[in-house]
């Protein structure tokens, strides 16, 4: 049975590029664009692995994973973390929060399938 | 015409100069009763007692005394505006 | 040999070359020559009526029986003048700033302005100065007698009587001549001080001239008559130590109560330097007149027959030795201390009854007292002529009933303890606040009734008024109150008993009844005043009656109500009555609507009163009450300034509080933009590259192929948006920008704003009123319609009403025409109406932005380029943006 992925993302452009290449590659991706709803997807899936962006409407990328990692049922998926804002402190925070891999934006397809593998096999 | 530079160190210290005069002033009625009750201490009587000759002499000397110290005084002792204006310099 | 006529006849044109130089004085005076009238030394001299003939003769008498005990009499008024700058100082600048007329008037102002404390003080002085002027003119019959004993003619009872009649009635005739010529404002006489500074000259040379003329010419030099007084009576130290103190306390005391020295010291006081002055010139003019009193009391004890009246060795002295031309030079030194003293006496002593007592009840006997017409000046000036003839004949009839003897001759001392018992209260008054007019009253009037009780009563002699058996046993046989040992202390010297008593009582009763009562306004107002008369008064101004009214009154209304207020009144008042500036004739409407302004203030009373001091001119300067009001306004003052205090400093914090949230919203939002910026340029980039590497890796449908074309481009194109608006911001905030000005029509540039806009379907809806939108323009349109795409877009993304709408409003107003964009959304949070035009800024969530929050920055910059506004309109319900149209002039000047 293929990995499930979950990617949360709000911009349509980055859904459908990051959907490509790990359908290609033999995932199942499912997509969510609101920040607010995002952890009550995770729960009710949940996936193999998560790719999270930063800035998301309604509610924050970390605020999310700050959910994740306080769950039991969350808080062992691997979550990759994106951003397009590029500072340190971005970076700093997520790893202080749990994520398993931050990434900035933007990025390269063989980068991020490189990653979404290793966090779910290694 | 501008004041020459030490001008303001000069009026600061005429100020001050001023209020010590000032002192020196209210003090002087002070010494001179003083001065002027001493000879109550003196021994009395016609045996032993001080002459008046004397006691006038003392009395007089005083008299002069003070009169010379309240003549410099009171010329050294300047308008109180002009000493105000001199502190305010000085400030 | 000199017959009597003959010294009449010296005497007579003595008398009538004094009149010559009072006359010419006031003459000089009149005609503005007056510098040399107030010279300092004119002002010495004139002090030199502290020696009375009293002194004159009686200082050798005193000599020749108590020795050195004289001198004290010399040295407490030396001790005042030296030290002039603790009371005189303060006591002349009370004077000149409050118009002193005399020592009643001070303690009558002073204390509320009391009627009956001025009274007492009269009262005091008259009892106690009268028998002092029946003493100068018993010395002026004496000394006619002594040239009359000389010729061998013994003077019958009747001829003494009528020298001394007749010496009263010409003193009365000279002091009313000058002494009441005019109602000066300063209470000035010319006349009479160049007169008795005249004959302070004759009467220290003639002293000096019988000194000299006995030590060289009698003892033969210094040196023996220094011998002389080693072998005379009195030439042993034996002083005893309470009189030697408190004769010189009392002397310093009378040297200050003494009417007339007030009058010479304060009253006539010409400017406040002089006192510097007098500080050295005056103890050497007594120590001059005290030089050679020793020598002539030994000389005189020597020589003279045994019985011979020391009192009069003065003149009896230089008559023995046959030196007629000294005698009587001795005799006019004399004559000159009894005359100075009797008539600056009798001008002080007249104007407190004048003013104090015949005054009061004359304005009381007419109805309406409080009106003061011109007739008072007359008034005051016959009172005052009447009150010195009554003086005199007092010292007259003293003179006859107490039959001339040996009683008076312990008058001076008597008198001197009189006056004493004002010293507490006047040194009170000037210098203790908490004095009260209750405390003046009751030591003014404990010292009065011990002294009478136990000095002046018993001074007329056993049995003339207080019995024998009232003296040993007391009154009704109470022991402690026998007049000269009173609580049943035995045994001290009379005079100094009664001064003890009397001062100490007195001065107790003073402050403890001071203490327990408490004082009216005007008592506390004159106190403040006359305690802080230094902080108060710039030096004594002179009384300028018009143009300073209107001054005094405005920087009293500023003192209250504030310089602003103050002046726009003053002067919106001097513009209704034609004027220019500030002060406006000072009508009394204009008094009245003053009044009425303060007591808002202060309360009515206080403001008539204070009004009232300042339009009248009387004794009070305005500083002094405004400082004055002090205790109603300081701490009215006090508050309202802590009041302004916090409320300007709440000001102050409330501007850098928003100051402060200004800054740190926008240091956020700058933090925030370079975010955005930095989202806003790696996720079109993200795409791009993700695409790009998919495109690269082959092997997709071509329809896919171009379908990920499409988003490279569409993600290129936002990214090339992006870098324009950053562009175009850049180019706008540097003035570098051109305009291309057109003409045309709102609604035109308005239909192609919205359209342009690029609304979707079923999004926010756009309501206009075409019918207002008939305005034409000139200027750059492209520009304008560019602000106006901005905030339809603006309406589109960030209105989150459930069916947006946005009202889009044209209508004129003051400044021009508008144009409003009104939103039914939630708007805008007053916090963030502040920066939403600054260029970092953007509002909440990023994600329903398309753009980088430089849209309303850029509105801004084109505005203010084309001459016009945007502006956020608050309370319209949503969001509303009003964009101001440029005036055609505007763009014209560009």
């Amino acid at each position: 049975m293929a990995k499930r992925v979950l990617l949360i993302e709000d911009e349509p452009n980055i859904i459908e590029a990051i959907s490509f290449i790990l359908t290609r590659d033999g995932w199942t991706v499912h997509t969510h664009s609101d920040g607010e709803t995002a952890a009550d997807r995770v729960r009710q899936l949940p996936p193999d692995m998560i790719i999270l962006d930063v800035m998301l409407p309604g509610r924050s990328g970390f605020d999310i994973l700050r959910d994740l990692r306080a769950d039991p049922q969350t808080e062992t998926i691997p979550v990759m973390m994106l951003t397009a804002r590029g500072q340190t402190k971005d970076r700093e925070m997520a790893m202080r929060l749990g994520a398993s891999h931050f990434m900035t934006k933007p990025f390269s397809n063989a980068e991020v399938l490189e990653h979404v593998r290793s966090l779910v096999e290694g | 015409m501008a004041p020459p530079p030490g001008q303001p160190l000069f009026l600061a210290r005429a100020g001050y100069r001023q209020r010590r005069l000032r002192d020196a002033l209210r003090l002087l009625p002070v010494f001179g009763a003083i001065l002027w009750m001493l000879p109550l201490l003196w021994p009395k009587g016609s045996d032993e007692g001080y002459s008046n000759g004397n006691a006038l002499i003392y009395i007089f000397a005083v008299w002069v005394l003070l009169i010379g110290a309240a003549l410099l005084m009171s010329r050294r002792l300047r308008p109180e505006g002009a000493i105000e204006e001199a502190e305010d310099a000085d400030r | 040999m000199l017959t009597f006529n003959l010294l009449v006849a010296v005497a007579l044109s003595y008398v009538a070359f004094l009149f010559i130089v009072a006359f010419v004085a006031e003459r000089r005076a009149a005609q503005g020559d007056d510098a040399w009238l107030s010279a300092p030394v004119i002002y010495t001299l004139s002090l030199s009526i502290y020696c009375t003939a009293w002194t004159f003769y009686g200082a050798v008498g005193y000599a020749a029986r108590s020795g050195l005990e004289y001198l004290t009499i010399y040295l407490g008024p030396s001790l005042v003048m030296l030290g002039w700058w603790w009371v005189l100082r303060k006591l002349v600048r009370i004077g000149r700033t409050h118009r002193i007329t005399s020592i009643a008037d001070l303690i009558s102002s002073r204390f509320g302005k009391s009627t009956a404390l001025g009274v007492i003080v009269t009262l005091l002085c008259i009892v106690g100065v009268a028998p002092y002027i029946a003493l100068q003119l018993q010395s002026i019959t004496l000394s006619f007698a002594v040239f009359a004993g000389e010729g061998g003619a013994v003077w019958e009872a009747s001829d003494l009587n009528s020298v001394a009649l007749w010496s009263a009635a010409g003193l009365a005739l000279f002091t009313v001549l000058f002494g009441t010529r005019n109602l000066d404002a300063n209470e000035r006489h010319h006349g009479v001080v160049m007169a008795i500074a005249v004959e302070a000259v004759v009467k220290l040379a003639a002293l000096l001239a019988v000194g000299i003329f006995v030590v060289w010419g009698i003892g033969g030099g210094v040196a023996s008559t220094l011998d002389r007084i080693e072998t005379s009576d009195i030439a042993h130290w034996e002083q005893s130590g309470g009189r030697w103190m408190g004769l010189t306390f009392l002397s310093a005391a009378a040297f200050l109560c003494l009417p007339r020295m007030f009058h010479v010291l304060v009253v006539e006081n010409a400017n406040e330097r002089h006192l510097a002055t007098a500080s050295w010139a005056f103890p050497t003019y007594v120590m001059l007149m005290s030089l050679f009193v020793v020598p002539i009391a030994v000389v005189g004890l020597d020589i003279l027959p045994a019985g011979s009246n020391p009192d009069l060795f003065v003149l009896s002295v230089p008559l023995s030795q046959g030196r007629e031309g000294l005698a009587t030079l001795s005799f006019l030194g004399g004559f000159s201390s009894a005359t100075s003293m009797v008539i600056v006496a009798t001008i002080a002593l007249a104007t407190m009854v004048s003013n104090h007592i015949v005054v009061p009840i004359w304005l009381r006997s007419r109805s309406q007292g409080a009106m003061m017409s011109g007739d008072v000046r007359a008034i005051v000036l016959m009172a005052r002529r009447v009150s010195i003839g009554a003086v005199l004949a007092l010292g007259y009839v003293y003179y006859r009933v107490s039959g001339g003897g040996g009683a008076l001759a312990a008058i001076g001392l008597i008198s001197f303890a009189g006056v004493a018992q004002i010293l507490p209260v006047m040194l009170g008054a000037i210098f203790w606040r908490g004095a009260t007019r209750i405390g003046a009253a009751a030591g003014l009037l404990t010292g009065f009734a011990i002294w009478g009780w136990s000095l002046f009563l018993p001074s007329f002699g056993e049995d003339a008024v207080i019995p024998m058996s009232v003296m040993s046993q007391g009154p009704w046989g109470i022991g402690w109150l026998r007049p000269q040992a009173l609580f049943g202390i035995d045994g001290i010297d009379p005079l100094l008993h009664a001064t003890f008593w009397s001062i100490l009582l007195n001065a107790a009763m003073f402050v403890l009844c001071s203490l327990i009562s408490f004082p009216n306004p005007l008592e506390r107002l004159q106190g403040a005043q006359f305690v802080n008369v230094f902080e108060h008064s710039q030096g004594a101004r002179a009384w300028a009656p018009n143009a300073a009214q209107a001054e005094d009154l405005l920087i009293m209304v500023q003192r209250i109500i504030g310089p602003g207020q103050a002046q726009s009144i003053f002067q919106k008042a001097a513009a209704a009555q034609g004027k220019e500036g500030y002060l406006p004739d000072v009508t009394p409407e204009f008094v009245q609507s003053i009044e009425r302004l303060l007591s808002g203030s202060v309360g009515a009373a206080t403001a008539h009163a204070m009004v009232s001091q300042v339009t009248e001119g009387a004794s009070v300067s305005v500083e002094d009450l405004i400082a004055v009001a002090d205790e109603a306004a300081q701490i009215l003052e006090y508050s309202s300034k802590l009041e302004a205090k916090s409320a300007e400093q709440e000001r102050t914090a409330r501007a850098l509080r928003d100051a402060n949230a200004k800054l740190t919203a926008l240091s956020i939002q700058k933090d925030a933009f370079l975010s955005q910026i930095s989202h806003e340029l790696r996720t079109p980039m993200t795409s791009i590259r993700a695409f790009s590497e998919i495109l690269q890796d082959g092997g997709l449908p071509a329809e896919a192929q171009r379908k990920y074309a499409g988003i490279i481009q569409e993600e290129a194109t936002r990214l090339t948006r992006l870098l324009d608006d950053l562009l175009d911001l850049t180019v706008l905030e540097n003035g570098q920008v051109v305009l291309h000005p057109q003409e045309g029509m709102l609604h035109d540039l308005l239909d192609r704003a919205v359209s342009a806009a690029g609304l979707r379907d079923g999004g926010i809806r756009i309501v206009r009123r075409k019918a207002d939108e008939g305005v034409s323009l000139l200027t750059d349109l492209d520009r304008l319609g560019q602000v106006f795409i901005n905030l339809i877009s603006n309406a589109q993304k960030y209105c989150d009403a459930k069916t947006p709408e946005l009202r889009i409003v044209v209508h004129r107003v003051a400044g021009g025409t508008v144009v409003d964009f009104v939103d039914n959304g939630t708007g805008i949070p007053p916090a963030q109406q502040q920066v939403i035009f600054e260029k970092f800024s953007r509002l909440g969530d990023h994600a329903r932005a398309g753009g980088a929050g430089l849209g309303l920055a850029i509105c801004r910059e084109i505005m203010e380029r084309l001459g016009g506004r945007v502006s956020y309109l608050p309370g319209q319900g949503g969001a509303a943006f009003r964009v101001t149209l440029p005036k055609p002039e505007a763009l014209a000047a560009e």
